[in-house]
């Protein structure tokens, strides 16, 4: 019972990060209408970054800072660059340029950082667990990701619901010419929307970093995990992405957890440990394919899209 | 009409006419690696070529298409793998099966449009690259080693690369001139109206579901057979030739050589796998006019930066991609 709590505690953290990162790619894609599938690199860009400033100022929280940021001044000038030209064009010209896009980024990076990947070592304090029930102790640091990436729910809904540039945001996505007309410079509204993707992004790869080596293409399997939640929810739709993020997080990280077991009452043990990975990646397409089968537009459609 | 010796129709037959003499070539030069190169890029155009049925004229954008030669290679790794070795088993069963999945996969994509759609299609090829992963029996992520390539009796000798080649080489004629048919019949018409517009099509009486999902079933069985050579090609088979970077790939292929034409995806698989090939050499070639050997062999090593930023030009400038430039701006 313990253990099972514990998973779903991971589930939950996984799902979170899954949010963030899905939470740029409807933004974008709910805004412009543009399919984004270099959110990944991105994703991946964050990473090194923080594994480098870290490393250069020792200090966890201003490396995160300094990655953020980078990453933000990336995203925009691939904004500016290339993706501002393809909005209002086929999707199918999105995917093949952002295609494009990623070769890019993963040779850029393998110039800048070399082949072999990096790690992010934790600082001491994030380094320890904490007893989140009796006979359950649970890495603080799982812990933190779970409480930031709730605060950034929080305030992407405050953002975009409360304040006058969510109000903006909304407008444009409704209407981009009447918003335009009404004296709004749409472009610079794109560029910050990327931007603030991109900031979630990075966040979520800084976040991820030192759990998982940092490599070249780590951003893509994310990457589709992320499409597979924004589709499940609803294109557009941060809430929908919030829900569909924690519920696919859960059910692969439980997938995980115990199909091996269940497999193995059936199989022997070494194809249980082949199959059953296998069977937990399968599943999540599988909810997404009945999601989509009994409604084409997600959990959360949103009107008009 | 206008004169039948156009840029494109002459590229086109200077392109098949050099298809046809590549071995003579390789025989002439011994260069066996253009052989294997050649060979691969006839059948990843068989593929391209049935996604652009119905990518360019149905205009469903499936990110998924390279599970078809997955499913026809494995069909044919599997069975070689039991001791069936006749190529007369192998290869249906191959077509059968992609279409038996394309059936299924496009039952349900199609009840979808636009970017669900594009993304329905990445969702089932996951699922069938994790079953691959998943087949514990078949070598799983390491994949599958094809011995003995598919057994023809008398007909036929596939271990013979020449005769390999050129079989690859008229099943790719065959294919284009079945697109070709296939998009002026009457059922292709049906399919592209549906393209241009669903809703009026359905209005005026076509179930246009119907044929949508059979245009969707046979590039899925075509994209199966090429998948059947592709393993007897390489002699292995592994989740890896189903992965979306796959797909990604053959949708370069058919965009960069020119959507909803019946030669584009054969121009645009000549032009990337070459280009992959080629660029390196290139860049070593430029590089080493500026700084050391050494150093240029190392440049070229990053020849991808160079390539992707390319595909991004050619969605920016390149609209019906190179076929379209070969035309012109007839169709604006």
């Amino acid at each position: 019972m313990l253990l099972f709590l514990e998973q779903c505690l991971n589930g939950l953290q996984f799902g979170l990060l899954l949010f963030l990162l899905a939470a740029g790619l409807t933004l974008v894609f709910g805004i412009m209408d543009m399919v984004n599938l270099a959110h990944g690199s991105l994703y991946m860009v964050g990473a090194y970054f923080a594994a480098t400033f870290v490393a250069l100022t020792d200090s966890f929280l201003i490396g995160a800072i300094l990655a953020l940021g980078a990453t933000i001044l990336v995203g925009m000038a691939v904004e500016v660059v290339a993706l501002r030209r393809l909005y209002g064009r086929d999707h199918l010209d999105h995917v093949l340029g952002t295609f494009g896009l990623i070769l890019f980024f993963n040779e850029a990076v393998r110039i800048v950082w070399g082949p072999a990947g990096l790690t992010l070592r934790l600082p001491d304090w994030l380094n320890t667990s904490v007893r989140v029930l009796p006979g359950l102790d649970y890495p603080t640091y799982r812990i933190a990701i779970i409480v930031t990436a709730l605060l950034v729910a929080l305030f992407l809904y405050v953002l975009v619901m409360r304040t006058r540039i969510g109000m903006l945001i909304r407008a444009g996505a409704t209407n981009r010419e009447m918003t335009g007309a009404l004296g709004v410079n749409i472009n610079l509204l794109y560029t910050l929307v990327f931007g603030l993707g991109a900031a979630l992004a990075a966040l979520a790869g800084l976040m991820q970093a030192p759990i998982q080596t940092v490599q070249i293409g780590m951003g893509e399997n994310i990457l589709i995990l992320a499409f597979v939640v924004i589709i499940i929810g609803g294109i557009g739709s941060i809430r929908g992405a919030f829900i569909a993020a924690i519920m696919v997080g859960l059910i692969d990280t439980i997938g995980r957890a115990f199909l091996p077991d269940i497999l193995r009452l059936m199989l022997s043990s070494r194809s249980a440990s082949t199959v059953a990975p296998a069977l937990s990646s399968m599943l999540i397409y599988l909810v997404m394919a009945i999601v989509l089968v009994v409604r084409p537009a997600g959990l959360f459609p949103v009107a008009g899209k | 009409m206008t004169h039948w010796l156009t840029p494109r129709n002459v590229v086109v037959a200077g392109l098949l006419l050099f298809l046809a003499l590549v071995p003579a070539y390789v025989a002439v030069t011994g260069n066996a690696f253009l052989m294997t190169l050649f060979t691969r890029i006839v059948i990843l155009a068989i593929a391209a070529t049935s996604l652009n049925l119905i990518l360019g004229y149905g205009g469903m954008v499936s990110f998924g298409h390279a599970v078809y030669l997955g499913v026809g290679g494995y069909a044919v790794g599997i069975l070689a793998y039991e001791g069936i070795a006749s190529g007369l088993v192998q290869w249906p069963v191959a077509i059968a099966v992609s279409a038996l999945l394309a059936l299924i996969v496009g039952a349900l994509s199609l009840r979808t449009r636009g970017v669900y759609f594009i993304m329905i299609t990445l969702a089932f090829a996951q699922l069938v690259y994790y079953f691959g992963v998943g087949l514990d029996r078949y070598g799983a992520d390491d994949g599958l080693t094809v011995y003995r390539r598919s057994q023809f009796g008398d007909l036929v000798n596939l271990s013979n690369r020449t005769v390999f080649y050129y079989l690859c080489l008229l099943l790719l004629v065959g294919t284009i001139y079945l697109v070709w048919r296939l998009i002026n019949s009457r059922f292709g018409m049906v399919v592209q109206g549906a393209r241009s517009n669903d809703r009026r099509m359905r209005a005026i009486g076509f179930p246009t579901y119907r044929y949508r999902l059979t245009c969707f079933v046979i590039a899925g069985a075509l994209c199966g057979l090429a998948g059947a050579l592709l393993a007897n090609h390489t002699g292995f088979i592994s989740p890896a030739t189903m992965h979306w970077t796959r797909s990604g790939d053959l949708i370069v292929m058919v965009v960069l050589g020119g959507m909803a034409s019946a030669f584009g995806p054969l121009i645009g698989a000549v032009t990337l796998l070459v280009l992959e090939e080629l660029l390196p050499v290139l860049i070593r070639l430029l590089a080493s006019g500026v700084v050391e050997p050494q150093v240029a062999v190392k440049v070229a090593e990053y020849w991808q930066v160079v390539l992707g930023p390319l595909f991004l030009l050619v969605v920016l400038f390149a609209r019906g991609g190179i076929n379209g430039l070969l035309e012109g701006t007839r169709r604006g």
